[in-house]
């Protein structure tokens, strides 16, 4: 915990690192920020909490210099300073961490570090120096990467730290990180944040971007709260609870927990024994997965993204090929061939939620009631006759859909990207539920998606778990798959490292599992 | 095969993987860039036919060759401002400019000549001569080397010694200087350079301007060196050819010499059916051994030789996220 530290003392004693003053920021029609005012303190960790769409990236992005405020001012260890590009930002000081990392996936880390910031016309002395330097901040701050690696073989958790390496080469004094945490294991996470905090033991600044509670009151020492590109306000960590920035940040108050009943489970729905995937190369992804879910439950997958779950998702959804057996309601499913597809899981009773919605779930450029008819044109309901479809029976289908689920705005005709993350999940959440699964299959259900909509497709899949289907949810929120879950099954490099009662189990041990250490392998 | 043979074909391979190893280096930094260029066929086609032109009209193969990068520049500036400034698609910019350069460089070498979209035949300094290189003639009587040297290393135009000197110079450049780290830096990940302050505009610029330079240089070679004068479609299909070794050379410099070198030994014996019949004692046609080049790349390309990975922002427009 960072409290304790005073904020509020005089500007004079310690002066703001940053300081915005009426910062606005159109994109079009959407105003992202709204006369947004922030005074960071030196050598703070500062976080900013917000829903997505709130405008705390843009906000950072205007201080980073990669887009230009429509009006406001922006104050650097208080002087006025103009940051019209990223190479004023620099200058000031201000080093920023993006959630997408921004490096060049085939050049070693060194070459990344050096890239832009170059000592002379030639490398190799910029080379040498950078890998001095890269020695110094590794002993400094726990930053250790082997600079010759290529950035393509590192895991994630070690590209951050490259990014991180980047602007503290930059001299950063002040460095911005946008949702680190995203793609990380908890340890990974928990390293990320030692790293912070030695950074502002050192006196640098931090100013930390997350929608993450938790984080939020782990990590700062202050917050300030986003709402629709407004700052709601800004507090001391050590004086607020979850619950209160929830509340701020969503404007009414919000259930962090999930309400459920106690789980009874019925009949075996879903049998896998020893499932196998190959990638295209001949890599195996998933090496022998084994697992049965009952009706009235859900079995939660957790794991760092990249251990098989999708390959998992994609095997039992039919849009992949496997090896081992699959059944469903006491059918074995056909794993290759013509008969193993998407249609075919459809009319088993499988409902398939994809991961990624924008490419799976949906067609971004198609309607939303074109999009609800997907996978299921077929049925009997959508035709009009053996020729043609009753696109008004399906657009009559979606308004019910689009109310039932509260997706907004409930217009049919409107294209599927023009409704916001949240929206776009609840339509092809909708999709899938109401078209009765025995199984429904998850994917990273509030990936992208506001805390509101969180709470409201939690609560849909809780209703569906009660009125009797099995649930098969995979998430990398470990939050969520310890809140949602019957049973917990962790994942790591293609394998199911064990089971756990999510009643029983710590955050601590299902880190170490989804890390890949003990567990009983299964 | 005897070795006298040998030698000729060596030489011909020579002058004819020149245009191709300019136009291949050219389409490098462009490609290395993010800029897809299919267009090195029409700059290298408005090259030859500017050449050509300059160089009879002042009787300066110099002029010449000055008036080739300029043509070239230009078409290179067109296809920057549609594929850079106003992000349009690179491949139907390059086409375009294909078919305009096609058309253009007939009409004008018909408006001021008359000839049929032809330029005069170019004479004495109008043309690039071959140039003796030293101890070419004292070398000659030395065993195996004495030959070679005298007959394929020496003895060729200005522009074939440019060429060759390109390919080390574009690999250090490449790889040993600010500039080539960040040209392959804005071709593989744009946004990188972007936050570290960089212009990407400004750098795609310079690499399609460096592009149009080369491509001139292989232009004028066509029209001043390996022929006296401009002809219609002169260039042949090189520029596809060029781009072809490109993707065999894995988009680097050192690979591209040897790619060009090889389609140019196809190009060299497909002139001489009668070696290759002689040799091998099958006589194959003309048109196949034409296609050979075309063939390898497809072959390149569904990755038998290793897999060719083209510059991971190639063809994309860089446009900031949101």
């Amino acid at each position: 915990m960072g409290g304790g530290r005073p904020t509020s003392a005089a500007p004079s004693s310690r002066p703001f690192a940053i300081e915005l003053k009426g910062i606005s920021k159109s994109f079009g029609p959407v105003q992202a920020n709204k006369d947004i005012n922030i005074a960071v303190p030196k050598g703070t960790i500062h976080g900013i909490i917000g829903e997505n769409g709130a405008g705390k990236s843009t906000l950072m992005s205007i201080l980073y210099g990669f887009y230009k405020a429509d009006a406001g001012e922006i104050f650097v260890n208080g002087n006025l300073t103009a940051i019209p590009d990223s190479q004023s930002a620099i200058r000031a000081g201000i080093g920023m961490v993006f959630q997408h990392f921004k490096l060049v996936q085939n050049f070693t880390v060194l070459e990344n570090v050096v890239l832009g910031a170059e000592d002379g016309a030639l490398l190799r002395p910029s080379l040498a120096k950078a890998r001095k330097s890269l020695q110094d901040l590794a002993q400094e701050y726990e930053l250790d990467v082997d600079p010759d690696a290529l950035v393509e073989d590192l895991s994630v958790g070690h590209q951050q730290r490259v990014e991180i390496l980047k602007a503290l080469y930059r001299q950063a004094e002040i460095l911005i990180l946008d949702e680190p945490t995203g793609v990380l294991t908890p340890a990974e996470a928990d390293h990320l944040f030692r790293i912070l905090k030695g950074l502002r033991d050192q006196g640098k600044t931090v100013i930390l971007i997350t929608h993450k509670l938790r984080e939020i009151m782990e990590a700062t020492d202050n917050v300030s709260v986003m709402r629709r590109g407004t700052m709601v306000g800004t507090v001391k960590t050590a004086q607020t609870s979850p619950e209160e920035l929830a509340e701020l940040m969503v404007g009414r108050k919000v259930l962090l927990e999930v309400e459920k009943k106690p789980a009874h489970p019925g009949k075996v729905v879903l049998s896998v024994q020893d499932l196998r995937v190959k990638d295209e190369i001949g890599v195996e992804r998933l090496k022998g997965v084994s697992f049965e879910i009952r009706a009235g439950e859900i079995l939660g997958i957790a794991g760092v993204a990249g251990n098989g779950q999708s390959e998992l998702l994609a095997a039992l959804g039919g849009i992949q090929r496997a090896a081992g057996t699959v059944t469903m309601n006491g059918a074995v499913l056909p794993l290759v061939g013509a008969d193993a597809n998407g249609r075919a899981r459809r009319e088993a009773g499988i409902g398939h939620v994809p991961e990624d919605r924008q490419t799976l779930g949906l067609i971004m450029d198609f309607t939303a009631w074109e999009n609800v008819a997907f996978g299921y044109h077929n049925e009997p309901k959508y035709q009009k006759n053996s020729l043609l479809m009753d696109n008004d029976a399906i657009r009559a289908d979606t308004e019910k859909k689009m109310a039932t689920f509260d997706v907004r705005p409930p217009i049919p005709t409107l294209a599927a990207k023009n409704f916001s993350g949240g929206n776009q999940q609840k339509i092809v959440v909708a999709r899938e539920i109401e078209s009765d699964p025995d199984l429904l299959l998850i994917g990273q259900p509030t990936r992208g998606v506001d805390i509101g909509a969180i709470e409201f497709i939690h609560k849909q899949i809780v209703a569906l778990r009660d009125a009797g289907k099995a649930i098969l949810l995979v998430s990398v929120e470990l939050d969520e798959i310890m809140s949602l879950s019957d049973r917990i099954a962790v994942m790591f490099d293609g394998r199911i490292m064990g089971f756990r009662d999510p009643e029983t189990t710590n955050e601590r041990e299902l880190g170490l599992l989804m890390a890949g250490v003990s567990g009983d392998a299964a | 095969m005897d070795y006298a043979t040998l030698l000729q074909v060596l030489d011909t391979t020579l002058r004819l993987a020149t245009p191709l190893l300019l136009a291949c280096l050219a389409g490098l930094y462009s490609e290395r860039a993010g800029i897809f260029d299919i267009g090195l066929e029409g700059k290298m086609l408005m090259a030859a036919m500017s050449a050509g032109a300059v160089a009879y009209l002042t009787g300066s193969v110099w002029l010449g060759l000055l008036a080739a990068i300029v043509g070239s520049l230009l078409f290179a500036a067109v296809h920057g401002l549609a594929s850079i400034t106003f992000r349009g698609n690179q491949l139907i910019s390059g086409v375009a400019l294909n078919f305009v350069a096609s058309g253009i460089t007939v009409l004008i070498a018909q408006s001021l000549f008359g000839q049929g979209g032809r330029t005069p035949p170019l004479e004495g300094a109008a043309r690039f001569n071959p140039i003796k290189l030293p101890l070419a003639d004292e070398l000659a009587g030395v065993p195996i080397i004495g030959p070679f040297y005298a007959e394929v290393v020496s003895g060729h135009t200005f522009l074939v010694y440019v060429g060759l000197l390109m390919v080390p110079l574009s690999w250090w450049v490449l790889y040993r200087t600010r500039f080539g780290l960040r040209l392959r830096a804005v071709g593989e990940n744009p946004a990188s350079v972007d936050t570290a302050g960089i212009s990407v505009v400004r750098l795609r610029y310079t690499a399609v301007a460096i592009t149009g330079i080369l491509c001139g240089l292989a232009g004028a070679y066509m029209s001043t060196g390996l022929q006296a004068g401009f002809g219609k479609e002169m260039t042949a299909g090189r520029g596809y050819i060029a781009l072809a070794a490109l993707i065999f050379a894995k988009w680097r410099p050192w690979y591209c010499l040897w790619a060009t070198l090889l389609f140019g030994f196809f190009q060299a014996i497909a002139l001489r059916p009668d070696v290759i019949e002689n040799t091998i004692g099958i006589s194959i046609p003309v048109p196949a051994l034409d296609a050979l080049p075309y063939i390898l790349t497809v072959v390149v390309l569904a990755g038998l030789v290793g897999k060719a990975i083209p510059p991971r922002a190639g063809g994309e427009p860089y446009v900031k996220e949101r």
